[in-house]
């Protein structure tokens, strides 16, 4: 039986997740699109909290919120003069695509509904997760090291830093 | 091996051809022509001496118990294709071949030496295509030469396929005049549809005798032709037979068909007159001498073999029989000079053929191993003297038109005052061709005609009968060209004898003419090697004069003065007159054939199939794919939305599939 | 009443619906952009609520949110590098007018 408390963060972070979601997509001001995501990101990280990952929701405020959501800014004001708002799209090709997005959601719907049978699993007891174990496991070789992707991710993010200054370079 | 240099005669030709077709371009016009006369003038005195050594030479080696033998100089394997199967080119000496050796070098010589003059214009400057023509004739001369020391049937067909070659060339020479180039082509493709039949008549030969060579397949172990070699490769077809006749008699008939391609004998003659549209000295010297008789060379060198086979003998003698009457008829009515005398060619060779032909036919083996191989004998001696005079008079022909720039009688009467020596030469020519003692024609043309009378009676009088036609139209030409009536000089430039370059080759050749008939070529040229005793047959020769007299005779009335009379037969015969001077129609029969059942009939149904149905159904292919991809290039357009929106539909698909096979 | 796995599935497909719709429909780019991190952010919290419920003792789903945050955080910056580039050049940033380098 869960706590009342947890209850209601849940509703809450779900009703943000989805009315959010809506908006981000749906409205016409794009500075406005990037503000709901900024809303539908710190609901995400209130899961990875309430999941226990400590370490995760603060890495998703971090990266996402603070980070990624500002480039977002900064590009959106960088190519848009403000209060302009971006075109209404034709209706046929918001039908399109709301067929095809409502077709999607429909399709794993049903499929989450008739075939998971383990999407009734209740919370189960996690053991402790802290910082140093995080740190160890991303660095060690073993059964559930993770150091080839660690070592992969920060290639990927040394040749992004690199694209990003070759790109933004002045010619 | 004391004649292992017959090599060069072969090789300087060949290099001839090759300096001169590769570099002529870059030298003075008059220089290659000098070169090439030089390197032919080599030629001539190698294979004279080859010829020499070969008939008279101390070394008897090859004179074996009085049997002159076949000398192979060398023979080496050219192409192994397996154990059996292999095909050598080599050289082979034996008394044709050696013969064939002088025949060709001397004309050819005289016809390098005659066309530093012909090929020029009334300046005297080279004409254009100087080099070429000479490497043409160079070319020309090597294939010649290989065609007749071949030591094989297949090395022959190869060399008959050059030769045929180098004529379409020179033929072609004026590639610029329409003529020229459609006889050209004529030529060509008669020669490869009867070359065709020859390389079947190979294969079905070589196929049954495992064998190309003919040491063993007509030479026996004396290194003469043997009849009994001959016998054992006829019988190595145990009697197989193809729509009642025996395969060899087929293959020999088909080898036969290809001899009569290059030997213009009918109907395959039609090529032979439209091929004088190539120069004069080209037409003396592969049309009238050499190439034309390797039809013959090629029956003389089966000879046994066509001997044991009579079936594909008769079908030699009667087609030499009536193309020799069919030439003779057509050729008197003829108002191109070169044509007639290109019609006289064919009926000559029809008579080398025919005497080829009956020499056989006198009863088997028998008597022709008693020494009654005369027909054989008279043919290669026709063919040595008819060479020379037929070159000498196509060489006339050719000074005459170089004088007066046309091929057409009309054009040239009373010449005789204008050009002496020319006219002393086509008189030899005349005489000779006529069979008038003592010129050479009148020998082998005599024993020849023996041979015929051997056969039977009909055959002989026939022969002669067309003896005397050859003797009427030959005179005929020269009355109308040098007689008839005065020659109206309408330019400056009247008619002349030629330079020296060009009247050295007429008296060496009319010299020739004169005592080649005193060769002995009984002794050398017989098909077994062994001397043939003959004496003149005086009824024979007797009454084959009086004909050549009588011809002559009848020619002199009508032609010698200017007349009525000729008009007068014209018109009494007028329609005798235009068939023979249509050449009977074979023409138009020909292009009736060609145009009208081939191409019409059969060929242009089948381009309509091919172009309707077989291109149409690639078309079809085509355009469709052109229309499918133009029609889904539209996928491709490079809108990432549209890429994801249909990568979408895709994966709900399959996942919707895949639910429901799961519920299934 | 317990929060099932179920629970935190439904907003996430939500969440990802909502991705694909604003992929297929907006014209700007950064819009697109925005719909991509919301169909990214979708897929983390699979990762995250499948290993949480699921492999309570293992750790796989949490470091793969982690490195995904690192690509999508790397992947964006990228892009919006390149979408302020080709602004610069053009002008614009809408897909629909970007056809210079088409056909």
């Amino acid at each position: 039986m869960e706590s009342v408390g947890n209850l209601i963060l849940y509703f809450v972070v779900a009703l943000v997740i989805v009315v959010c979601s809506v908006l981000t997509v749906t409205t016409r001001q794009i500075l406005r699109s990037a503000t709901y995501l900024l809303f539908v990101l710190f609901a995400t990280a209130i899961i990875y909290f309430q999941m226990d990952y400590a370490f995760l929701g603060a890495v998703q405020i971090a990266v996402y919120a603070g980070g990624i959501v500002v480039l977002f800014v900064f590009a959106i004001l960088l190519t848009h003069q403000p209060g302009k708002d971006a075109q209404r799209i034709e209706s046929s090709r918001r039908v399109l695509g709301a067929v095809a997005a409502l077709l999607g959601v429909a399709v794993c719907g049903y499929a989450l509904f008739t075939y998971a049978n383990f999407c009734g699993r209740q919370l189960a007891q996690m053991p402790e997760l802290d910082i140093a174990k995080i740190g160890t496991w991303l660095l060690s070789t073993d059964k559930f090291g993770y150091l080839l992707p660690f070592e992969a991710i920060s290639v990927l993010l040394l040749a992004c830093i690199i694209g990003g200054v070759v790109i933004a370079r002045r010619r | 091996m004391p004649l292992s240099y017959t090599i060069a005669v072969i090789a300087i030709p060949l290099l001839m051809f090759l300096f001169l077709g590769l570099v002529g371009v870059k030298m003075d016009k008059k220089l290659t022509g000098v070169l090439g006369t030089i390197g032919m003038l080599i030629t001539t005195v190698l294979a004279y001496g080859v010829a020499l050594t070969y008939f008279f030479g101390a070394d008897q080696g090859q004179m074996a118990d009085g049997v002159r033998s076949a000398v192979v100089v060398f023979n080496p394997d050219w192409l192994s294709f397996t154990k059996t199967l292999v095909v050598r080119m080599g050289i082979m000496l034996d008394p044709i071949a050696a013969m064939m050796l002088v025949v060709i070098t001397t004309v050819s010589l005289m016809v390098h030496l005659y066309s530093l003059g012909y090929m020029c214009d009334h300046h005297g400057h080279a004409e254009k295509g100087f080099q070429r023509y000479y490497a043409f004739l160079a070319l020309f001369t090597f294939s010649m030469l290989g065609l007749v020391v071949a030591t094989n049937l297949f090395q022959i067909f190869i060399f008959f396929e050059m030769v045929g070659v180098s004529s379409y060339l020179l033929i072609g020479f004026y590639y610029q005049s329409p003529a020229a180039v459609h006889a050209s082509k004529k030529a060509f493709i008669v020669t490869r549809l009867a070359d065709l039949f020859f390389l079947l008549g190979i294969m079905i030969l070589s196929f049954y005798t495992g064998t190309f060579d003919f040491d063993k397949l007509v030479f026996g172990p004396e290194g003469a032709n043997s009849l009994e070699v001959a016998q054992s490769a006829i019988a190595s077809s145990h009697g197989a037979t193809f729509l009642g006749c025996s395969v060899m008699a087929w293959a020999l008939t088909f080898i036969f068909i290809g001899g009569a391609g290059k030997s213009a004998m009918y109907p395959l003659h039609i090529w032979l007159p439209d091929a004088m549209e190539g120069p004069t000295p080209v037409s003396a010297l592969i049309h009238a001498a050499t190439m034309v008789v390797a039809g013959v060379f090629l029956v003389a060198r089966l000879f046994p073999l066509y001997v044991i086979e009579q079936g594909a003998m008769e079908i030699v003698c009667v087609t030499g029989a009536f193309t020799a009457f069919y030439a003779a008829a057509i050729a008197c009515v003829q108002s191109d000079i070169k044509r007639a005398l290109a019609f006289s060619t064919i009926s000559q060779i029809a008579f080398m053929m025919t005497s080829l032909a009956v020499s056989s036919a006198q009863g088997g083996l028998i008597e022709i191993h008693g020494g009654h191989g005369l027909g054989f004998m008279a043919s290669m001696f026709h063919l040595f003297t008819h060479a020379m005079f037929k070159a000498l008079l196509f060489l006339c022909a050719g000074a005459i038109i170089h004088a007066v720039h046309s091929n057409e009688n009309s054009q040239m009467h009373g010449l005789h005052k204008y050009m002496p020596i020319t006219s002393i030469a086509f008189l030899i020519g005349c005489l000779a061709i006529a069979g008038i003692p003592p010129f050479a024609g009148f020998w082998s043309k005599d024993e020849i005609l023996v041979a015929c009378y051997a056969k039977g009676m009909g055959w002989g009088i026939w022969m002669s009968m067309v003896a005397g036609m050859t003797a009427f139209y030959m005179f005929r030409i020269y009355f109308l060209i040098f007689h008839w009536r005065q020659h109206e000089v309408h330019t400056e430039h009247a008619p002349s004898d030629q330079p020296w370059t060009m009247t050295l080759p007429l008296i060496i050749l009319a010299t020739i003419s004169v005592v080649a008939g005193f060769v002995p070529a009984h002794d050398l040229v017989t098909w077994d090697g062994r001397e043939l005793h003959t004496q003149l047959n005086w009824t024979v020769a007797g009454s084959s004069v009086l004909i050549a007299c009588i011809g002559i005779g009848l020619a002199y009335k009508m032609y010698f003065k200017e007349n009525e009379l000729p008009d007068k037969l014209q018109a009494r015969f007028s329609g005798l007159w235009e068939a023979a001077y249509r050449r009977f129609y074979m023409d138009e029969l020909y292009q009736f054939i060609t145009h009208k059942v081939i191409f019409q009939g059969i060929c242009k149904p089948i381009a309509k199939f091919d172009r309707g149905i077989i291109d149409g159904f690639f078309n079809l292919l085509a355009a469709a794919t052109g229309q499918a991809a133009y029609g889904i290039r539209r996928l491709q357009n490079g809108s990432i939305q549209s890429y994801v929106y249909l990568y979408l539909v895709g994966a709900l698909a399959l996942a919707v599939i895949t639910m429901v096979c799961v519920l299934i | 009443m317990n929060l099932t796995l179920l629970m935190y599935l439904v907003p996430s497909l939500i969440m990802f619906g909502c991705g694909v719709y604003g992929f297929l429909t907006r014209k700007n780019m950064i819009a697109i952009m925005i719909s991509l991190e919301l169909m990214l952010n979708s897929v983390d919290i699979n990762f995250v609520v499948f290993n949480r419920y699921l492999f309570p003792e293992q750790m796989e789903g949490m470091f793969f949110t982690l490195f995904a945050i690192a690509l999508a955080a790397a992947e964006t910056a990228l892009a919006l590098a390149i979408i302020i580039n080709v602004f610069r050049v053009a002008r614009k940033v809408d897909i629909n007018q970007l056809t210079k380098l088409k056909f």
